[in-house]
């Protein structure tokens, strides 16, 4: 009755429930999770397409490896292992059993006598005196043993450590239990929701309410895990779940209000805890219960546990002041904005609009300094101590983050900061710009004043771009520079006109049209001697310009010291920076009212104690496995000898040496 | 004949006046740490506190060199302490601190100490010298001695540094390192008397100066011996749990690993008068993966357990937790072939080999090229 569908069953039961095959699928496993680990899951596809190209990102995502660990063949290499795990225990379990309760009493004389490991011995004693010893000894030694008369003498069976079988139970059930928890967390029911047309993921950025009900999961989905960002002070009722390139709404059975979220921080700096002061609500409005949720510790509810997962910035408004970097004034007007939202502004050179991306209360920089010479002292040789030296760091005050996108969509990042900082012995304002998310910043520092404002600079700035005062100032620059009797000589005109075409330069593009303009007109031979030159009377011509702008400002002239003189020197590095910072204007943040916001990630895992109950069966079985030694021991005795054979299925060096005792023993007993 | 041959007497009648003293010690610091400290811990650290008063009772009573070690690194730890004084310069002035027993002193000491045993088991090895083989045994010793008083001392110099700083420390790549030399060392020790030859020692103590080296270098290069503050993610009672159970599977991989190669020389002719024989290196090699696979089993559970807590789910296939599965199947593999198919010798070997070098980017590799949650310890 050899038919072939029959026979095509046995085999591959025997090939599922083989060693070989249960090797090769450890194996593949493992392979097969290194790819996961190797290329960056659940990214945006559109960072694939820049890495990949598009050919090997549509071959990538043909393959699913954006999601291995979901991909429809991972989870097929899953199955087999549950399947093989489960044909491998039913092949077993019959056997191990019957071994475990079994003590092979019916073992014969012949093949006792071709164990490997036997010994014999002659004795005078009673046969049965002598198994009653040998059954005192075992039993001391922690075997069972069973006494089995035989017609010429005894026959003891002792076998221990069966515990070993059991283990095998334990351990290869919990696998399959593992996996079936693991699969039942897993989004199985989803992706036969999505392949029957049920369930569609959502691409389009919209509002959350207009998500259509094809992409929203009910609140008895039995299994999900999603995330969602609450500004304090609001609330949210649904998470959203990250799948492939779009996302599903997940509708909660409550409501997740935020009331406070707080970052506490180390004397260093570094954050030490992450708080959400959370209220949860009934569909209805009826308030369930309040709770602080922190790293490490979620808040369960109603079989949905809330993590806090991490934070963000929830709409802090911001006031700004707004400078137009290229007009010839030094007035400034007013912007007020919010995080994550938009304005326009209209300027001569068309409008751009102005995307708030973030705000920052706290910037801890490294102000680097002197790293000391360790000198030749014990601890230098101990690599120092431990207690870390913090000095270097500092909180450098708020900043905030936005995007200048102008007519055509090219947009520019910045980070201004609010407060100033001290580099070179001297005080700046910064503003960061960068091209690209994967550059650094590059700062431009404005210089203050002696009121510790940037006005000075600005006023100075409108001056020397303003062409009208360009006369006045060049007028004011001769003067100082000629002595008494050098006024309204050719030299004072050949001066002033100097000195206009120097400012109408650096007016037009910084250094730089200088230098463009010294290298078209001045011999080479000279260039250098002519650049000391006009930068001299740039600086002393600025000087000037500051005298008419504060004039103009109704202020007091400027001092005439060297503060006056850094002042005038940073403004000229500063504004030729201002040709290649990219933006018309720069934004001062005035003052702030910071809104922050939790993300907060909720999961419902019904899978989680099959699983936690199967790792617990798996420690059990393993340990069972490995450190409990099943091993038989056989006395076969009869008037004037005895036999001792002994067996394991693992033979180790513990179990020759476990025979050596046993065998030594036997020849105490028999004397 | 009413004797009973060698029939090993019940556990607690074969206790010394020794083990109960020590047993005694063990209770009384346990209870006198629970009673000073027990304000600042939580429930589950209480918890964890109680049960590792019989778990080291037991370790003593089992292992009975294990009872001077606790002792002796509990003295000098508790010197060390004293001679604080609850003030952090003293580590530069008070002489034991400053040239011994400070964290930093201390674990430098232990550096030193392993590499001078590492020589020494090779000079023994080499020279068929029983006395060098000893001198290196005792060596060894003293190292694991100053590591752990340097592990317990850095332990107190952190809540010196502050009440919110102070944690155990196994919370960074530089401390977790110093406690895989222990562990490693620890458990060769154990085989070391059990197994009455010193000469796989020249092999195990050859991956421990491996680590020492990194420790070294990164003492020194990047200053990583510094005392951090944890980030909100390890605050966690299951830190002391996770981490502890996965260095005992790390440092028993390495051992096994080191067996490996050893196996292999000595198969081809290479030392092989000089090391065990073959039986015995595959034999201690089965043991050290029978023990690391079970810690690591254990380690990775307690991990999955701990990410619920943290992260929001017991398994997110974050790489170091992909490639903690990657090595446990590895040697769940490694298990089945010889048991199951009762195979032995050099492909054994060379796997256990390899599979070092899968435990190690496990270990370092992930945190050097791959980011993921696990981003703590980044080189
Ligand atoms: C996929 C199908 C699998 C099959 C067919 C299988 C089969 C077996 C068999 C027949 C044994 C021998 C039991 C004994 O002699 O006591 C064994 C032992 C063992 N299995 Fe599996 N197994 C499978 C999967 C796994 C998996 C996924 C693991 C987990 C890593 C695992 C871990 C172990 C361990 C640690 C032993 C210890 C050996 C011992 O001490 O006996 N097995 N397995």
């Amino acid at each position: 009755m050899n038919t072939a569908p029959h026979s095509f069953g046995k085999s591959l039961f025997e090939l599922l429930s083989s060693m070989r095959f249960a090797i090769s699928l450890l194996s593949i496993l493992a392979i097969a999770s290194i790819i996961g680990t190797v290329l960056k899951q659940a990214e945006p596809y559109s960072n694939y397409i820049i890495q990949l190209g598009p050919f090997w990102f549509e071959v990538f995502r043909k393959l699913g490896l954006y999601d291995v660990y979901h991909a429809g063949w991972f989870l097929v290499i899953l199955t087999f292992l549950v399947v093989s795990t489960s044909v491998c225990i039913w092949r077993n379990a019959p056997n191990f059993t019957r071994e475990m309760k079994s003590f092979r009493e019916h073992v014969s004389e012949a093949s006792l006598a071709a164990f490997k490991h036997r010994h014999e011995v002659s004795t005078d004693l009673e046969a049965d005196a002598l198994a009653g010893q040998a059954q005192r000894y075992l039993e001391g030694q922690g075997y069972k043993v069973r006494r089995v008369p035989r017609e010429d003498g005894v026959l003891l069976a002792a076998k221990a450590g069966s515990w070993n079988r059991l283990g095998y139970f334990l351990a290869h059930a919990a696998i399959v239990m593992i996996c079936i928890g693991g699969l039942m967390d897993g989004n199985l029911v989803f992706k036969a929701q999505q392949f029957l047309g049920m369930k569609k993921i959502e691409t389009r950025d919209i509002p959350q309410s207009q998500v259509p009900a094809i992409s929203r999961l009910s609140p008895d989905n039995p299994s999900f895990r999603g995330s969602v960002q609450i500004p304090e002070g609001s609330s949210a009722d649904v998470a959203f779940l990250n799948v492939a390139d779009g996302y599903l709404v997940q509708d909660l059975p409550f409501v997740v209000a935020l009331k406070q979220f707080r970052i506490e921080h180390y004397s260093t700096g570094q954050p030490k805890s992450f708080e959400s002061d959370v209220e949860l609500f009934d569909r209805s409005g009826n308030k369930l219960r309040e709770a602080t949720i922190a790293v490490n510790h979620p808040l369960i509810h109603d079989g949905i546990a809330i993590y806090q997962a991490s934070f963000a910035d929830g709409g802090t408004r911001l006031a700004l002041r707004g400078w137009n970097l290229f007009a010839p004034t030094a007035s400034s007007f007013p912007v007020d904005g919010a995080v994550h939202q938009n304005t326009t502004l209209t300027s001569a050179g068309g409008d751009y609009t102005l995307e708030f991306v973030d705000f920052r209360p706290f910037n801890i920089e490294n102000m680097g300094g002197e790293i000391e010479e360790t000198s030749g002292d014990t601890m230098s040789v101990l690599g120092g101590s431990p207690v870390s030296d913090n000095r270097h760091l500092r909180n450098v005050g708020p900043s905030f983050q936005y995007k200048l996108r102008d007519a055509r969509g090219q947009a520019r990042e910045f980070s201004n900061y609010m407060l100033p900082l001290e580099l070179d012995g001297r005080w700046y304002l910064m503003s960061g710009v960068r091209e690209s998310p994967n550059e650094a910043f590059r700062y431009l520092r404005m210089p203050l004043d002696a009121d510790g404002d940037i006005d000075g600079f600005m006023r100075l700035r409108g001056a020397l771009l303003d062409p009208e005062l360009r006369p006045e100032i060049a007028a004011r620059f001769a003067r100082e520079a000629l002595p008494q009797d050098a006024w309204g000589t050719e030299i004072e005109d050949r001066l002033k006109f100097s000195a206009t075409q120097v400012l109408a330069l650096f007016a037009e593009g910084g250094f730089q049209s200088l230098g463009a303009f010294i290298e078209e007109k001045v011999p080479e031979a000279e260039r250098e001697k002519a650049a000391g030159t006009y930068l001299r009377i740039l600086e002393l011509a600025a000087f000037e310009a500051l005298q008419v702008a504060n004039r103009q400002a109704g202020l007091p002239p400027p001092q005439s010291d060297d503060a006056t003189g850094w002042l005038v020197r940073d403004t000229l590095n500063s504004m030729s920076d201002l040709f290649v910072y990219g933006a018309p204007i720069y934004l001062q943040l005035m003052s702030y009212d910071e809104v922050k916001a939790s993300g907060l990630q909720l999961t419902r895992s019904p899978g989680k104690n099959v699983v936690y109950f199967g790792s617990l069966l798996l420690t059990l079985g393993v340990f069972f496995m490995l450190y409990v030694r099943e091993r038989r021991v056989w006395l076969r005795i009869k008037p004037g000898g005895a036999l001792l054979a002994m067996s394991s299925a693992k033979h180790t060096i513990d179990f020759e040496k476990e025979f050596t005792q046993h065998a030594q023993a036997l020849d105490t007993l028999a004397k | 004949m009413e004797l009973a041959l060698n029939q090993p007497a019940p556990l607690l009648k074969r206790l010394t006046w020794f083990d109960w003293l020590f047993a005694a010690v063990v209770t009384v610091g346990g209870l006198a740490a629970l009673s000073r400290f027990g304000d600042y811990m939580d429930i589950y650290e209480k918890g964890i506190l109680l049960a590792s008063i019989p778990a080291l009772a037991v370790s003593g009573w089992f292992w009975k060199p294990f009872r001077p070690l606790f002792l002796a690194v509990g003295a000098l730890s508790l010197f060390a302490i004293s001679q604080y004084g609850g003030n952090l310069a003293r580590m530069e002035e008070a002489f034991f601190l400053k040239y011994l027993i400070s964290s930093q002193a201390a674990i430098m000491w232990m550096c030193a100490l392993f590499g001078l045993a590492t020589l020494a088991y090779w000079g023994g090895l080499l020279a068929r010298s029983e006395f060098t083989m000893k001198t290196a045994s005792t060596l060894t010793w003293a190292a694991v001695t100053l590591g752990w008083i340097g592990l317990m001392v850095r332990w107190y110099e952190s809540y010196l540094i502050g009440a919110d700083v102070g944690h155990i420390p196994v919370s960074n790549l530089y401390e977790v390192f110093v406690l895989f030399c222990l562990i490693t060392a620890m458990m060769y020790l154990y085989y070391e008397a059990r197994y009455q030859t010193r000469q796989m020692g020249a092999f195990v103590l050859l991956v421990i100066s491996a680590a020492v080296g990194f420790i070294l270098w990164y003492t020194f290069d990047r200053g990583a011996h510094e005392i951090q503050p944890l980030v909100p993610a390890l605050k966690s009672w299951w830190m002391k749990l996770h981490v502890p159970a996965n260095f005992v599977g790390y440092g028993a991989f390495s051992i096994a690993a080191m067996l490996g190669a050893a196996y292999l020389l000595a198969q081809r002719g290479i030392l092989a008068s000089r090391l065990p024989k073959l039986e015995v290196i595959d034999d201690v090699m089965y043991k050290a993966i029978a023990i690391g696979f079970a810690f690591f089993t254990i380690a990775t559970i307690l991990g999955a357990m701990w990410a619920a807590e943290a992260w929001g789910g017991y398994w997110s296939w974050d790489p170091k937790e992909t490639w903690a599965l990657i090595v446990w199947l590895n040697y769940a593999a490694w298990l089945h072939i010889r048991l199951v198919k009762g195979l032995r010798g050099a492909m054994l070997a060379w796997w256990a080999v390899v599979g070092l070098l899968i435990t190690t980017f496990a270990f370092i590799g992930v945190n050097m090229f791959l980011s993921g949650l696990h981003s703590y310890g980044e080189l």
